[in-house]
Parts: structure tokens; C-alpha cells; sequence
């Protein structure tokens, strides 16, 4: 009833082929996308800098594991190190290069990360499934020690820190101290759009259907004319790329200075822990994804104080905390059993119920 | 399938509620002081002493005294797990609850906040942590690291080596070894320990541990087995230190030449050992046990009316103590920030001048009843941690016992380091802006 397509006829093969063909569906994205923007000005700081910000971050960087993962088939474990990489590279082109806007090198950073993810990337031609996540671990502990043991990497600073110098972008300040979280908002928000966009238009396109060929039958596909050589090596790439923009976002947009074992091994966990629980092989997935592992926790510090209070039981930061591992471990156990396919799945299933209400058939 | 429904609808209505419950945080009478501590994850057998002795010092000003100046202390703990990214976002969220002070009690979160600070104007106390640059007042006016610095303490421990060797000169062809964690934190003392070598003549060898290999030191003590260095300084910190021990004992590497950093010096650290541990040295810069004349109010006022979580027969831990040293810097940061504004309600700006005043005199350390528990402090506009004086604390197989006199670090070889150091900080972030705020 509300969420029908009565009426809406595609008339040529581009119609046909949109990323979204219903109208209401369009006016959806726009009205989140206009909320999103307003969150700006409405939201506090500590929703920008605690809770938005880091969500969007958490959700480029699914996008990116997702479009391996997910759409391609390859499972990997090296999403910190290559978020890193990202990081890194964009600190170092910062600082040998200060006079060039710091966007440009935001999105510059993430090649270099498709560089690295695209050598650690060439095992994949020969092995599959568990044997490459083995692997990309090991691109995660030599990067992670790299970072660590490379005084050239954080410019010999002696906290070994790489710490975000100050920034602007049309005199305003988005990087560094001075920044405020409105601003950094701001530019995260559009990055990612924009980065969202693109991975859209990629997973839908020639590339994506090559990926899941691959991922789905890989010698089918190779059959079919699908060179697999050139569609792993380059969902390496680009999912590094997405990964390396969104590891540089985290440190300079979001943290404002790192230390190399924030790229560890439980970031990559993190983010394979988000595409798995929103979904693989979605891109909506990976948002619903990310806000559920980042947000809950949070929410539930903010709330099960107050849920206990009246109740005469007073709940201390560190059994929070300690709630915190047990409820996310037990929803995570939850949505597997329940729903195997994700928070993507259950999205689709709500939109399926919307289209057919009040009549279900 | 209409349950998932309500559940994820559920989910979605909670994570917007909570964010509107967490804006609308409220004001209350009296001076925010937030405590970041760590009771859960991996560092937190060091963690529930610190943030036991933090909150039990406070509370007791509190209950004694009604809190400071009349003006009753809110504390409220912020779990971090000693995690960066939970930290920033604790920061985060006591931030509008205007905190007088910051103590992030993690490297980690204090290189975060230190670009923070002067923007939000809530001064960073980093107590014996952090970043050593910091020291420097003129870049950092925000940010204060008393009562010494890493570098000090390897200074520090350079002069006890001379002192049981019998002087400098004895140094000469002599090994020592630097145990230490390969992060940031691990190699603070190297450019200090390189320096002083060259002086003396001395030789250092490093000995880097892995933090994914803390608990598993027996590859890097073979090499000291084979290397025989005359001296051990050990920069750790978590499970890195009681390993440490552990295999100091089993290898007969002579513990009393084992001499850790003040981290390096929980009570389980050293009970590790075993019987054989006794001997084990450690820097400190606060008494060991509980037998001075605070001790009995923090007894009397917060664990007999039932304030405190930490067990009152562990009282006297090194690591508790240590959380009560970090508070009497917050408690007279917070009275001296009164006497000079003459304000008794103070904030951020104002205890920041209380910070760069503070002089704990001898007289005030008989008043506040920590006469042998702490050694005189003075930080000033210039020097932000004052490169107190510390002492050689010795593990006597039961307890930590005062083993030294009190020794003032190598003030003249550390300071330039730090002001270059500092300067070198400023430099990588063009735009750092210059100290305009004025000297108390």
C-alpha cells in the first residue's frame, strides 16, 4: 500500500537497471541523506564524535571487507592492517606535502592500501576459504609490526604516535585539534555517500557481477570468460582501497593522532564481525551492520544505568562493561541462529511485508 | 517473523533513545572530576588498584572534609579497558559535565586528548605517563606529567647502578640491558640510556618483548643468559612484568640488579617470583604500605562506612597507593586552583593555574598526613613535571620496602631532551599554537 510500485513502468533497459528502481524508494534515500546532513546542526557533539562519525567510518570500512567477503567470495582477516596502511600513507603525504588539501590525500591514501592489499591479495589465486584468511593474517602482523618497527612511517616521533596535524578545507578547519566534530561531520558524511555511491555502482555493474560469479562457482566463471587472476586481484584492490580511505578517515577525522596497535588484529575482527551480522554481499548491510556493533554498546552504557537505578541496584562502569561483552556475544549468537543472512535479510523481508501490505499473499 | 519484526524495531527505538538520554546529561553542584580506569580487559589486575585508590582518596576528602574548599567532588568512573577508542569516547561523554581534569590513565588516550586540551581548556594530568615531551610547559600549557618523567626514571636508575657500583666512573665496560615492551612505551628510556652510555662509557643492549608475546619471554632471556648484561632495566607494563620475573628467577639472573620502572612494581608483579623474587627493585615516587596518618581516615571514613570496593586487608598495595598519589595531585590541584582565584567553585581554566602552583611544601605534606609517603613537589609555568625526586623500592618477598633514600633524577641531562623533543612535536604540527596563557 505505501510502498508500491502500481503505476511506475520502465520503459528502457537503464530504467530497468537502476540501483533504485522505485520512486518511494529514491525519496527514502533522499530524506535519509537530508536527515543525515541536518544530524549536523541537531545532533551533539558527543552524538557526532562518539557515536555518527565512528559509524560511518566502521561502515566504509565494512563496505570495503564487504565487497571481498561478501560479493567475491574471499574471506580475509587483514582489514586492520590495511586500514592502517591507509593511515599512514595519508600521515606521511600530509606531512612531505602540506600545501595539498587534505581530502585529496584522504582518498590519494587509499591506493597505496590497494597497492598492499593487491600483493597480499596474489595467494588468492591459489588457495580459498580458510587457508587465505590464514594468509591475510599474515598481512596483519607484518603490517601491524611494520608500522611499529619503521621510525620513517611516524616521522621519528618519539611517542611513536602519528599524531593529525592542523587542516582546512575552505578555511574552515576539518583535521587537527581546532576541528569541530560538525565539520569532520560533515566531511565523513560526504566521503561516504560518495564512496557509497561508487561501491554501488561497481558491485552492480560489470565488476560485481564478475565478483559473484567467482565467488559463486569459480570455475563456472572462469569458463564463462571471467579471468579470475584480474577479478580477485581486483577485488583485493578496491576493497583495500575502501578500507585504506576509511583508516585514514579514523585517524584524522575521527581520533586525531594513533598508535600503530590501533590496526590490530581485533579491528579486522571487528569489521568481519560487521559484514558478517549485517550481511554478506549488501551494501545496506554493511551500515546495518556497523550500527549494531558499534552503537549497541554504547547504548547499552547509556541506558542500563538508568534501567537499573529505580530498581535500587547500583550498576558501576565496570559491570557495564562486563554486560556490554555479554549481551553483544549473546545478540551475535541470536541474529546467527535466527537470521544467518543478516540484518540485510531482515531489511528486505520488512520492505517485501511494506509492498504487499494489507493484502499479503 | 512479526516478533523479529518488533525486535528489530525495538533495537532501532533504543539506539535513538539512548543517544537522547545521553545529551540530556545532568548538572550537578559541585566539582566534576571523571576518573578513566580500566577494571575489565586484559590490564586489569593493575587497573581495580589504581582506580580503587583513585576513588577511595577522593570519596575520603569527601567524607572528611566535605570535599574541597566546602565544595563537594562528583566523581563518576568512565570504564575505558585501557582501549583508545573507549577512552576517546568516555572523554566524549563527560566532557559536558565541565571535569576540572583529565586523568586518561593510558598512553594511548593521552597523546589523544593532549591537542584537546587547550582547545577545550580541560588540563590532562598524566601522572608519571604519557607523553615525556610534555614536561615542557612552554609548548604543553595544558598538559602536566609529575611527578617525573620516563626519562627521569631511566636517569634515575643509571645513578643507583653508579651508586652500588661505586660511583660513575665505574660504569665504564659495564652491560646494561633494556627490558622492554617493543611499543612506544617500551622504548621511552633508550634515547636517555644512549646518552648517558656515551657519557660513561657503559654499554646498553636492547631487549625488545612483542606485546603479543608478554607471557612468553624465554627466546629474549636466552639471549640474556648469553649476553650476561650487568644490569637489567625493565620497561613494562601488564603481563610483561610478573613474566618477567618469573623468568628473571628461573634463568639466576641476580634480581637485585632487575630494576623496573615504577609500572614495573605491583605487588603481584614481584609476588610472581616466588621466594626467590625477593630482592626484585623497582622505581617508585610514593610510600609502600599503609602506616601513615591518611591511611587511617581513608580506613575510617570510606571502608568502615562500606564507600570502597577494594579489599581492606590489600590496603597498602603499591599500585593502590599509587591511585591515591594521583588524587592528592587532583585534590591539591583543586585547592590551589581555589586559593589562587579565590574561587571556591573552580573549572578547567582554574585548576590549570592550580596545577602550574602547586608547591607541596614539607609543612603541607605533614598536613595532609603523608609525611614519608611522598617526597616535596613543585611544578612550575616552564617545568610541567617537575622532575621530582624518587626512590629505589625493594621487593622484601612479602612487600614492597623503601630500599633507597629519596633521589632526584638527571635533571640536566633529561631536560634538553625534552625541550627538543617538545619542539620537534610542535614543529610536526604547523599551526601549534603558542602559549598565550599567563603564568599563576
Amino acid at each position: 500500500m505505501i510502498y508500491r510500485e502500481a503505476g511506475q513502468f520502465k520503459s528502457n533497459y537503464a530504467a530497468d537497471m537502476a540501483v533504485f528502481p522505485l520512486r518511494q524508494d529514491r525519496i527514502g534515500i533522499f530524506v535519509i541523506i537530508l536527515l543525515a546532513y541536518s544530524m549536523a546542526y541537531f545532533g551533539s557533539t558527543f552524538m557526532l564524535q562518539a557515536v555518527l562519525i565512528p559509524f560511518l567510518i566502521f561502515a566504509l570500512a565494512a563496505i570495503g571487507l564487504n565487497m571481498l567477503v561478501g560479493y567475491t567470495g574471499l574471506l580475509s582477516l587483514g582489514t586492520g592492517a590495511f586500514m592502517g596502511v591507509g593511515a599512514y600513507a595519508c600521515y606521511k603525504l600530509m606531512t612531505i606535502f602540506p600545501g595539498v588539501n587534505v581530502i585529496v590525500w584522504i582518498f590519494v591514501s587509499g591506493f597505496f592500501a590497494a597497492g598492499i592489499g593487491v600483493i597480499f591479495g596474489l595467494p588468492s589465486l591459489r588457495i580459498k576459504g580458510f587457508y587465505l584468511a590464514v594468509a591475510t593474517l599474515a598481512a596483519q602482523f607484518f603490517l601491524q609490526w611494520t608500522f611499529n618497527r619503521v621510525p620513517w612511517l611516524y616521522n621519528y616521533n618519539v611517542s611513536g604516535a602519528i599524531e593529525a596535524p592542523r587542516r582546512t578545507l575552505f578555511d574552515v578547519h576539518i583535521v587537527g585539534a581546532a576541528a569541530t566534530p560538525q565539520a569532520r561531520y560533515i566531511v565523513v558524511l560526504t566521503i561516504v555517500i560518495l564512496l557509497t555511491w561508487i561501491a554501488s555502482n561497481i558491485v552492480h555493474g560489470r565488476i560485481g557481477r564478475q565478483w559473484m560469479a567467482i565467488r559463486d562457482m569459480d570455475i563456472a566463471a572462469e569458463l564463462m570468460g571471467i579471468r579470475p587472476f584480474k577479478a580477485k586481484l581486483m577485488a583485493f584492490a578496491v576493497s583495500s582501497y575502501y578500507c585504506g580511505v576509511a583508516g585514514a578517515m579514523m585517524v584524522f577525522l575521527w581520533y586525531g593522532g594513533a598508535e600503530y596497535n590501533v590496526f590490530n588484529i581485533e579491528q579486522s575482527f571487528l569489521i568481519l564481525f560487521m559484514v558478517i551480522i549485517g550481511g554478506l554481499g549488501s551494501l545496506i548491510g554493511s551500515f546495518f551492520g556497523a550500527a549494531l556493533i558499534f552503537m549497541l554498546p554504547i547504548a547499552m552504557g547509556a541506558f542500563l544505568p538508568a534501567i537499573f537505578a529505580p530498581l535500587g541496584i547500583r550498576v558501576g562502569a565496570e559491570t557495564i562493561e562486563h554486560l556490554r561483552f555479554m549481551i553483544l556475544g549473546a545478540m551475535i549468537i541470536f541474529f546467527l541462529i535466527v537470521e544467518p543472512h543478516g540484518l540485510a535479510r531482515l531489511w528486505q523481508i520488512v520492505k517485501q511485508k511494506l509492498r504487499v501490505w494489507p493484502f499479503p499473499y | 517473523m512479526s516478533l523479529r519484526l518488533y525486535g528489530i524495531g525495538a533495537l532501532a527505538a533504543s539506539v535513538f533513545a539512548a543517544s537522547a538520554a545521553v545529551t540530556a546529561a545532568q548538572a550537578q553542584d559541585g566539582i566534576y572530576v571523571p576518573l578513566l580506569s580500566y577494571r575489565t580487559g586484559a590490564f586489569a589486575g593493575s587497573g581495580i588498584p589504581i582506580a580503587d585508590g583513585m576513588h577511595d582518596y577522593l570519596t575520603m576528602l569527601n567524607e572528611r572534609d566535605g570535599g574541597i574548599g566546602g565544595v563537594p567532588l562528583i566523581i563518576e568512573e568512565c570504564e575505558t579497558g585501557y582501549d583508545t577508542t573507549r577512552g576517546v569516547e568516555c572523554y566524549e561523554s563527560v566532557r559536558g559535565n565541565n571535569p576540572v581534569v583529565m586523568n586518561p590513565y593510558s598512553t594511548g588516550i593521552t597523546l589523544q586528548l593532549i591537542p584537546r586540551a587547550a582547545v577545550d581548556e580541560i588540563p590532562v594530568l598524566s601522572m608519571a605517563y604519557g607523553l615525556s615531551a610534555a614536561a615542557d610547559g612552554t609548548t604543553f600549557p595544558w598538559v602536566f606529567n609529575p611527578p617525573v618523567t620516563y626519562w627521569d626514571g631511566a636517569s634515575v636508575f643509571i645513578k643507583h647502578v653508579a651508586n652500588v657500583e661505586g660511583g660513575f666512573e665505574n660504569l665504564a665496560g659495564k652491560t646494561i640491558g633494556l627490558l622492554h615492551l617493543d611499543a612506544p612505551y617500551g622504548r621511552e628510556p633508550i634515547p636517555v640510556l644512549n646518552a648517558l652510555a656515551e657519557e660513561h662509557g657503559f654499554e646498553v643492549k636492547l631487549y625488545p618483548v612483542p606485546a603479543q608475546d608478554m607471557q612468553n619471554q624465554s627466546s629474549v632471556w636466552l639471549n640474556i643468559r648469553r649476553d650476561r648484561p650487568d644490569w637489567i632495566y625493565l620497561q613494562g607494563w601488564g603481563a610483561m612484568n610478573p613474566t618477567a620475573v618469573r623468568e628473571a628467577v628461573r634463568t639466576n639472573f641476580p634480581v637485585d640488579r632487575l630494576v623496573g620502572v615504577w609500572w614495573a612494581g605491583g605487588d603481584e608483579d614481584a609476588r610472581a617470583g616466588g621466594a626467590q623474587a625477593a630482592g626484585y627493585k623497582s622505581l617508585n615516587f610514593h610510600g609502600v604500605g599503609a602506616d601513615y596518618p591518611f591511611m587511617d581516615d581513608i580506613i575510617t571514613y570510606v571502608h568502615e562506612r562500606g564507600l570502597s570496593r577494594f579489599p581492606r586487608d590489600r590496603v597498602g598495595d603499591n599500585l593502590y597507593n599509587r591511585g591515591i598519589y594521583n588524587s592528592m595531585l587532583i585534590a591539591e590541584a583543586i585547592r590551589t586552583a581555589q586559593e589562587v582565584t579565590g574561587n571556591a567553585m573552580v573549572d578547567g581554566a582554574d585548576v590549570r593555574l592550580g596545577l602550574e602552583a602547586m608547591n607541596i611544601t614539607e609543612e603541607r605534606i605533614v598536613e595532609m598526613g603523608m609525611e614519608g609517603f611522598m617526597a616535596p613537589l613543585a611544578i612550575s609555568c616552564e617545568n610541567h613535571s617537575g622532575h621530582n625526586e624518587v626512590y629505589v623500592a625493594q621487593w622484601d618477598g612479602d612487600a614492597w620496602t623503601q630500599g633507597t633514600d629519596w633521589m632526584s633524577p638527571l635533571t640536566e641531562f633529561v631536560r634538553p631532551l625534552i625541550e627538543e623533543a617538545a619542539q620537534s612535536y610542535a614543529a610536526a604540527d604547523a599551526g601549534w599554537p603558542e602559549r598565550t596563557e599567563a603564568c599563576p
